[in-house]
């Protein structure tokens, strides 16, 4: 039977709106407002998961974003669905479907619930261990391992949702809407600065908002009441935004934040369509208020894991915000006035505390007495021994604490429960005061963390600065946020504040129990389930550092990030090893504070908008004619033009044949072109490329390497003088932004003296290449006014010329090694020209070719590919190119490095053409290449670099680099491949005209 | 992603800018003149200092100038920017 555990009268929830969802296949109801904790835990639901390790029951413990067990998946199967949902986050709304994780058949039956009875032999460390040996076992464990790890299903399809970006400056963000978030906001915006408010609740005004207790007053009002009255005055100003449902993922430097505004999770699915999700805010601010708060810590003691085993401030949440009782029956564990609170806000509404345990001596706040003259036992000097109840705890045992505090004594006493509230006192929450780079220091007195040292205009305030009592909060926030806001009166100068608990606290990190240690399980990290003993074992075992203690012990490693057990993982290294806890430190924290879905980190960069496309004007010529495209750096090129579904290799050797025998057209728009004009331009060529520039008659074209300047080949192009100070250079077309790039740098930085400018022109052009024996009639019949003759247009040579009255730029420059024109067009008349030139050669059967096909040809003619035949590694003279290193010279760049000793040497990879003894076998790319196949180890000599079936040689050709292969022509070697060794011959790089006859189209 | 005070066109995110390495690295001007040890010492030794360092930066999505930097590399605060061929300023 489900019991409704509403209490009436919580204006926070509406109670006349009733929302229907689903957990585990059940249908319940809430109202709006819920979270999904609090509307389960109105149905007496405390059981909501399974642990990581031992798949223990696990229920709700906060109230937060910082829970660690009440982890949902939502909408199960289907596109929508999210693994580790948090239950204290999601509100609930009409149709929502959630699931326990980490359980199997059900959360009720767990089978894995076995390892919670094999926890003796299951350690810390304990896969570590267990599967290093024997090692030909890994891939057994690793099946294993990989089916039991990991908490939730993540989805399967793609995500249906929208995501986007947005940039946000501001004078001042503020962090959390709690009353010092609400304060700072007040004095920011009346001081006229543009204010932004965040806070990852859907209201604001924090845990101050539901405090209606007498004790604490503000100008005689409840803080609640006060509190309201404030937020009324600041929705008032136009220059603060504030943005609830808002979490900082994170804290830059140069105050730079990441924030995730969440837009529709709380809406049904029929509110939610087409919306925006969520939204990834980019902050820059130029200054930084933390009002984060604090986080309530747990106490550390056996059995601490129980469901109904929670935070005493988020027992005091649901009772006060949410209108819940999360017990019948229930008990407070305390080593501080919070849970005094907590059962005062109880009493008030009628649900019944059985007793407080208050591991202090002694403690005389009105608060106590209060909660005393109330009637309620309570046991001081005591401590908690165990708990009982597996899916529910039913009762705890207590024992009287010795002074030290490290033992118990005296008789156990067993008291009845189905609520136990933990309060172990305040932990600030300084994780995004960290990411930014601050430094922390240890306040010894709250033993907590606290800021200290700050990056950047920021300022901590609050709970999250180490002050947690009313009066102090209101009167050193007014203090600090003057100075902060360059304010010099506030309205909170003579501000009455009174509050009335004790702040003493009794810090026993690990609190003892009548069993030994190692008997107990006392959970630090309860979504990893790493307990104190974990942590003593990993000491024991000679771990020290904190990092590497974590590491072991997996402690704060769940998507929690350990927000709540930390300092007790670090207090009992520090006890254990006898280190301060100042000297010890923190683990990083690290962004995201939550977990952030992938989707709203790309926002709309999916799809086709991932990357920038680029596209050449003819670009539409090739969709329409079927052609196949590879992505070379952001370009679509058209790779092949398979016709009546050829396949590629097909279509690839027709296009090849075709090229060779009659004629072929080639898009090389994509090409990088740089102007280079002024009167040092030769000069500067110079300077970049290894051969002479001087000489380049106008109108001539000339091929150039560009070095690095340690020697290795970095582009290569063909520049072509226009005038005599003006050059322009082709450039690879992945290479073309690196190359602009490069020169810039030389010329700003290394000569400024010469005058040239350098301009960018790829996109200006469409550039169309016409190779084969029959380019020529073609580019007469496009061309008919333009004398082609050998005297008037030879081989590496240029014309200015006309096509229907447009200007254009005709060389004579061939990568085929065929006759070969290209034609430089201005880039939006591409197409027309393209498609002229189309018509022209139809006679001679004209063939498109893409990419592929250029590749086969260059390869035949052992032409390299800048980033495909090198790799940063190779000087031209391993590519067997002396010819066009200047001997001359007195300096260009990467000069000095070519006589380096480990550049001379003789036996570096060197590019050699290879060639099969079956001339049907075509070798794989990136192969290696050996000597001796009975060698062991075998020694790899090089790889092949480059590998076609040439149609026109009819065998398969190969380009490699092979260590020492200058010296090896002729020399028979191997590739070892899976299944069999192919025979190689090492031969000259060029396979097809070495007498480049073809460049004059005489076959 | 820190801000930076580009001196040709005021201050910019990070994101528009290239880092160039360290500064005040001069190319040699006659690099054949130079022993082995001489020129390897000029093409790849570099200081990687945690502190102060001058570096070379680049408005690469901006106006494509090369200038200097000084930055504390320790917490990225940039302590003065200043245009290539200057002398840097005290700090």
């Amino acid at each position: 039977m489900v019991k409704n555990l509403r209490t009436k009268g919580s204006k926070f929830i509406d109670q006349t709106s009733r929302v229907s969802f689903k957990f585990n296949g059940t249908k319940y109801f809430g109202f709006k407002g819920d979270t999904l904790a609090s509307a389960l835990l109105a149905n007496n639901i405390h059981l909501i998961g399974r642990s990581f390790k031992y798949h223990r029951p696990r229920g709700i413990m906060t109230a937060g974003s910082e829970e660690p067990n009440a982890i949902v998946q939502i909408n199960d199967n289907t596109a929508f669905t999210e693994p580790n949902v948090r239950a204290t986050e999601i509100e609930i709304y009409e149709g929502l479907k959630a699931k326990s994780q980490n359980c199997w058949p059900s959360v009720n039956f767990d089978i894995g619930g076995i390892n919670n009875f094999l926890s003796p032999i299951l350690p810390a460390g304990f896969y570590y261990k267990t599967f290093m040996w024997p090692a030909s076992f890994w891939l057994k464990y690793e099946y294993f391992i990989r089916h039991s790890a990991g908490l939730g299903k993540s989805p399967k399809l793609p995500d249906p949702d929208i995501y986007e970006h947005k940039y946000i400056h501001c004078d001042v963000l503020i962090i959390g809407g709690g009353i010092s978030g609400i304060m700072a906001a007040k004095m920011s915006a009346k001081r006229g600065l543009n204010t932004l408010l965040v806070d990852e609740n859907p209201n604001i005004g924090g845990s101050t908002i539901f405090q209606n207790s007498k004790f604490y007053k503000i100008n005689n009002q409840t803080s609640c009441s006060w509190l309201e009255n404030e937020i009324k005055e600041i929705n008032k100003f136009k220059n603060l935004i504030i943005k609830t449902r808002t979490s900082i993922a994170a804290f830059h430097g140069y105050n730079f934040l990441l924030a995730r505004e969440n837009l529709t999770d709380h809406l049904p699915a029929n509110e939610k369509k087409y919306k925006v999700r969520q939204r990834l805010l980019k902050i820059r601010a130029k200054k930084v208020i933390l009002a984060t708060g604090a986080l309530e810590r747990p106490l550390v003691f056996n059995n601490n894991d129980r469901p109904g085993i929670m935070l005493s401030s988020a027992i005091k949440k649901y009772a006060d915000f949410f209108g819940v009782a999360c017990g019948k029956e229930n008990i407070l564990f305390t080593n501080n006035d919070t849970a005094y609170e907590t059962a005062i806000s109880l009493d008030q509404k009628g649900i019944k505390v059985n007793a407080i345990i208050d591991i202090r001596e002694n403690c005389n706040s009105e608060i106590s007495k209060e909660v005393e003259a109330n009637g309620i036992k309570i046991y001081r000097s005591s401590t908690v021994v165990d708990t009982y109840g597996y899916k529910r705890i039913k009762k705890i045992s207590v024992m009287q604490l010795s002074s030290d505090g490290q033992s118990v004594k005296g008789q156990k006493l067993f008291i009845n429960c189905d609520c136990l509230g933990i309060a172990g006192g305040w932990t600030p929450a300084v994780h995004l005061f960290t990411q930014s780079g601050g430094k922390l220091e240890f306040d010894e007195k709250d033993q907590i963390f606290v800021p200290k040292i700050y990056p950047s205009k920021q300022i901590s305030i609050g709970s999250c600065n180490g002050d947690f009592e009313l009066d102090q909060i209101i009167y050193k926030n007014t203090k600090i946020l003057k100075e902060f806001l360059e304010i010099s009166e506030s309205e909170y100068d003579n501000i009455d504040v009174s509050g009335a608990s004790n702040l003493n606290k009794r810090n026993i990190w690990l609190l003892p129990s009548d069993k030994i240690l190692g008997k107990t399980k006392s959970f630090i990290d309860y979504q990893n389930d790493a307990t104190a003993k974990d942590i003593k074992l990993a000491l024991r075992e000679g771990f020290r550092s904190i990092e590497h203690v974590k590491r072991y012990t997996t402690t704060g490693m769940g998507t929690d990030q350990g927000k709540l057990g930390n300092m007790h993982a670090l207090g009992i290294i520090a006890e254990t090893t006898g280190v301060k806890m100042s000297e010890l430190g923190t683990t990083t924290f690290r962004p995201p504070y939550t977990p952030l879905p992938f989707g709203t980190i790309v926002g709309r960069n999916v799809g086709e908008f991932f990357d920038i496309t680029r596209k050449t004007p003819i670009n539409d010529w090739h969709v329409k004619n079927n052609a196949k495209f590879e992505n070379v750096g952001q370009w679509k090129r058209a790779w092949y033009y398979p016709v009546n579904n050829e396949s590629m290799h097909d279509a690839v050797q027709r296009e090849s044949k075709a090229a060779r025998e009659s004629a072929g057209i080639l898009d090389a728009s994509t090409l990088g072109k740089i102007d280079i004009q002024g009167t040092d331009a030769s000069e500067f060529l110079n300077r970049v490329y290894t051969n002479s520039w001087t000489k380049l008659d106008i109108g001539k074209c000339r091929y150039g390497l560009m070095l690095n300047e340690d020697g290795m080949v970095y582009d290569d192009g063909v520049t072509t003088r226009l005038d005599k100070n003006h050059f322009i250079m082709t450039t690879t077309t992945g290479g073309a932004a690196n190359v602009l790039a490069k020169l810039e740098d030389y010329l700003q930085t290394e000569w400024p003296e010469l005058d040239v400018y350098l301009t960018s022109v790829t996109d200006h052009y469409a550039t169309i290449s016409i190779c084969g024996p029959n380019s020529k009639k073609i580019v007469s019949k496009v061309i008919p006014n333009l004398d082609l003759s050998e005297v008037s247009l030879p081989h590496m040579s240029f014309k200015n010329t006309i096509i229907d009255n447009i200007k254009c730029r005709v060389m004579r420059i061939s990568f085929t090694g065929e006759q070969s024109y290209e034609i430089n067009i201005q880039a939006n008349y591409g197409m027309s020209l393209w498609e002229k030139i189309m018509d022209c050669g139809k006679e001679f059967n004209i063939t498109p070719y893409g990419t592929e096909t250029m590749h086969l040809l260059r390869a035949e003619k052992g032409f390299i590919i800048v980033g495909q035949d090198t790799d940063a590694t190779l000087t031209p003279i391993d590519l067997q190119m002396d010819w066009i290193v200047s001997k001359k010279k007195y300096d260009f760049i990467g000069k000095r490095s070519l006589y380096r000793s480990d550049t001379m040497r003789d036996d570096r990879k060197q590019l050699v053409g290879l060639l099969t003894e079956d001339p049907n076998e075509v070798l794989e790319e990136g192969a290696q290449i050996v000597a001796n196949l009975n060698q062991k180890p075998i020694e790899m000599l090089g790889h092949v670099t480059s590998s076609y079936f040439s149609p026109n040689l009819n065998k398969s050709i190969a380009l490699a680099v092979v260590r020492g292969g200058k010296k090896m022509l002729g020399q028979k070697l191997f590739i070892p491949m899976e299944n069999k060794n192919i025979n190689v011959t090492i031969v000259d790089p060029v396979f097809l005209d070495k007498e480049n006859n073809r460049l004059n189209a005489q076959l | 992603m820190f801000l930076i005070n580009c001196p040709f066109c005021g201050e910019r995110e990070q994101s528009e800018f290239k880092a160039g390495g360290e500064a005040h690295i001069l190319r040699p001007k006659q690099p054949t003149e130079l022993s082995d040890d001489e020129w390897a010492e000029y093409l790849f030794m570099r200081k990687n200092i945690k502190g102060i360092q001058f570096e070379r930066w680049n408005h690469s999505h901006g106006c494509r100038k090369w200038f200097n930097v000084i930055r504390d590399t320790s917490n990225d605060q940039i302590k003065a920017v200043y245009k290539m061929g200057q002398k840097p300023p005290a700090i």
